[in-house]
């Protein structure tokens, strides 16, 4: 048990590694373009550009360098932006990560809930009208846009309804944190984390429909019937039992994806000040130690969540953790 | 007949919704402490009837009478059989590594139905399944309870299956090819666990399609045939004298045990009917080597002593 563990955390830290040389040397390793000049931002004092050079080893070895911006971003955590008035990279993205981490962890409330609703509802009615209704809106949430969807949300919202009792509840674009006031915390994320969570809904909801039709077929769920379990109890017990595991995994990729920075779009159209805005903003104004952070943070997320999924698979599958017990 | 029948089944008639009849006049009965094997060729509708008295086959539609207990199970609401589903009448089936749900517990299945249906609490449940799993000869059987389906043998998730359908003490046991997925030797401990709850009082209705472990553990045997029951009787009448034409070669294709090895074993020369093509006859009578004008009307079933029933042109009077 021990030793799969740390052969699992061995993994882990050799993928996190892997990535980082990849991303390194995209960056800095690119041949005809100098760091140094992009670190320091466009017209930079010879003296700022001259510094930095020296500080990020850039006038010595690739590995050196490499070594000094790991180092930079793990140990002393002082890598800069200059672009950004020298804000300290590292401390940024800690901070912005629990507002992902908020609007995340909502959208996932609402897509798992409303994907099992409609995917079940729909397995039971199938090839009734309302399966077909469900499956036609699943298709719409998933091919509209985050991003104008969010932009429509807003101008109901915050200025053509506003004003209406249906929606003068609604704060205005930006971040509440959880500390500082829950409720408002959970009004200013109601609506982001719904836009986020409707092209999820579809394409889960579509996903557990095939799988739990596929599973109520099995044997396993006849002998449950002649068990002489009911209806409600073979549907959920039985059969969305049979049918999580592709849902799980599926599930694990997107919610490290988005943690990782993946809310890109909705976080910049809802104004939330998370990691994907922050690696917007890092884009734009070619910021590349902040790019450098965040898109090591979102690495370590999605790496970090691929080992909590394979753990849940086996929480979930005893067939795959069993491989000396089996047979 | 001289107990009361346990199960009664009338005519049985079930089509598939665009008309091609499956199952066309079943009529057989199981009383407690008999145990009916129930033969045919893949296709005939064993397993068909078996679903039915399990009121398994929701889509389709099955027409006759299915007498349980002195309850007609056909016209029964669904809450009300699924009381006596798993609780009076309980399944075996023939594969028991998929029948059982592959993430969960050999254990936590059959506390499951033993919850389903008896007011105990999680303890008392998990108590009795290890008191079942041992009387099926589990060894270690409250390690096994713990144990997941993939972790063990054939015989044992077969007998694990047993259990589970014995947890509730139901009336009348199916046995769906209960042996057909295990090697020989488990195969002989599962027949005579089957004769034991037999000889507990149990009605036992076992579908196979090997004339051996009908001979070596039932007491009666009905013919099945397209969808039609050919003959009926005890396994001692019936297996030493064959009266349908369609038993007769049955039994003429099992390969003798001594004397010389026959060249070719005798076959029976076409191919069953299909639900759409069916004779409006005998659905013997493409195939049978006694065929006579008369086979075009369906024979009934005729009495021919106590408990001995075939149906055939040549037994008529």
């Amino acid at each position: 048990m021990i030793g799969a563990f740390l052969s699992r955390a061995g993994q882990m830290l050799l993928v996190i590694f892997g990535i980082s040389v990849l991303v390194f040397s995209i960056f800095f390793a690119t041949p005809g373009a100098d760091p140094t000049a992009r670190i320091a931002g466009r017209g930079a004092s010879p003296q700022v550009v001259a510094r930095i050079r020296a500080e990020y080893g850039f006038d010595r070895a690739l590995p050196i360098q490499y070594v000094r911006m790991m180092e930079k971003l793990f140990v002393t955590r002082d890598l800069t932006s200059y672009v950004d008035h020298g804000e300290p990279v590292v401390p940024e993205v800690m901070g912005a990560a629990p507002v992902t981490l908020s609007l995340v962890l909502w959208a996932a409330f609402f897509w798992v809930g409303g994907s099992l609703l409609i995917g079940v509802a729909s397995a039971v009615l199938r090839d009734s009208w309302i399966d077909r209704i469900l499956m036609v809106l699943g298709v719409i949430g998933l091919s509209m846009p985050v991003f104008w969807l969010g932009e429509v949300v807003n101008l109901f919202t915050q200025s053509r309804w506003h004003d209406t009792w249906m929606f003068s509840w609604v704060p205005s674009l930006g971040y509440v944190p959880f500390s500082q006031n829950p409720w408002g915390w959970a009004k200013a994320l109601f609506l982001p984390s719904l836009t986020l969570a409707s092209s999820f809904i579809g394409l889960y909801a579509r996903v557990l429909r095939a799988e739990l039709l596929g599973a109520m077929g099995e044997d396993s769920i006849r002998t449950a019937r002649a068990k002489g379990a009911g209806p409600v109890r073979v549907w959920l017990w039985h059969g969305l039992r049979l049918s999580w595991l592709s849902y799980v995994s599926l599930f694990g990729l997107d919610f490290a994806q988005l943690l990782g920075g993946g809310a890109l779009l909705t976080e910049v159209v809802f104004a939330l000040p998370g990691v994907g805005r922050l690696t917007y903003q890092g884009l734009a104004t070619l910021d590349l130690p902040l790019i450098m952070a965040t898109v090591m943070y979102s690495a370590i997320f999605v790496v970090v969540a691929n080992a909590l999924i394979d753990g849940i698979y086996t929480l979930l599958d005893p067939r795959i953790a069993g491989g000396r017990n089996a047979r | 007949m001289r107990a009361e029948p346990l199960l009664q089944i009338q005519d049985l008639r079930l089509e598939l919704p665009d008309g091609r009849r499956l199952l066309d006049g079943v009529t057989l009965d199981v009383a407690a402490g008999q145990s009916l094997g129930v033969v045919g060729e893949s296709g005939s509708g064993k397993s068909l009837t078996a679903m039915s008295v399990m009121g398994l086959l929701p889509r389709l539609k099955a027409k006759g009478s299915i007498v349980f207990q002195k309850h007609e199970l056909l016209s029964m609401r669904e809450k009300e059989r699924r009381k006596l589903r798993g609780s009076q009448m309980a399944m075996i089936f023939q594969d028991p590594m998929t029948a059982f749900l592959p993430v969960r517990s050999i254990g936590a299945q059959i506390d499951e139905q033993i919850r389903l249906h008896q007011p105990l609490s999680r303890h008392e449940a998990r108590a009795l399944t290890v008191k079942l799993l041992e009387r099926m000869g589990v060894p270690d059987p409250e390690m096994a309870a713990r144990r997941y389906p993939h972790q063990l043998s054939g015989g044992l998730r077969q007998r694990a299956m047993i259990a589970m359908a014995l947890s509730c003490s139901p009336a009348l046991l199916i046995a769906d090819e209960p042996t057909t997925a295990l090697d020989v030797t488990v195969q002989a401990q599962i027949l005579v666990l089957l004769r034991t709850l037999r000889e507990e009082g149990a009605g036992v209705m076992l579908i196979t399609h090997d004339m051996g472990v009908v001979a070596q553990s039932c007491t009666h045997v009905a013919v099945l045939y397209a969808g039609v029951v050919v003959e009926r009787g005890t396994v001692v009448d019936v297996l030493q004298q064959p009266l349908h034409p369609y038993t007769q070669a049955l039994l003429a294709a099992i390969p003798p045990l001594d004397g010389p090895k026959p060249e070719r074993l005798p076959t029976i020369p076409g191919q069953p009917p299909v639900p759409e093509a069916r004779p409006s006859g005998c659905v013997f009578s493409p195939r049978c080597p006694k065929v006579r004008p008369d086979c075009a009307v369906r024979p009934d079933m005729i009495e021919m002593g106590e408990g001995r029933r075939v149906a055939c042109v040549l037994y008529g009077a």
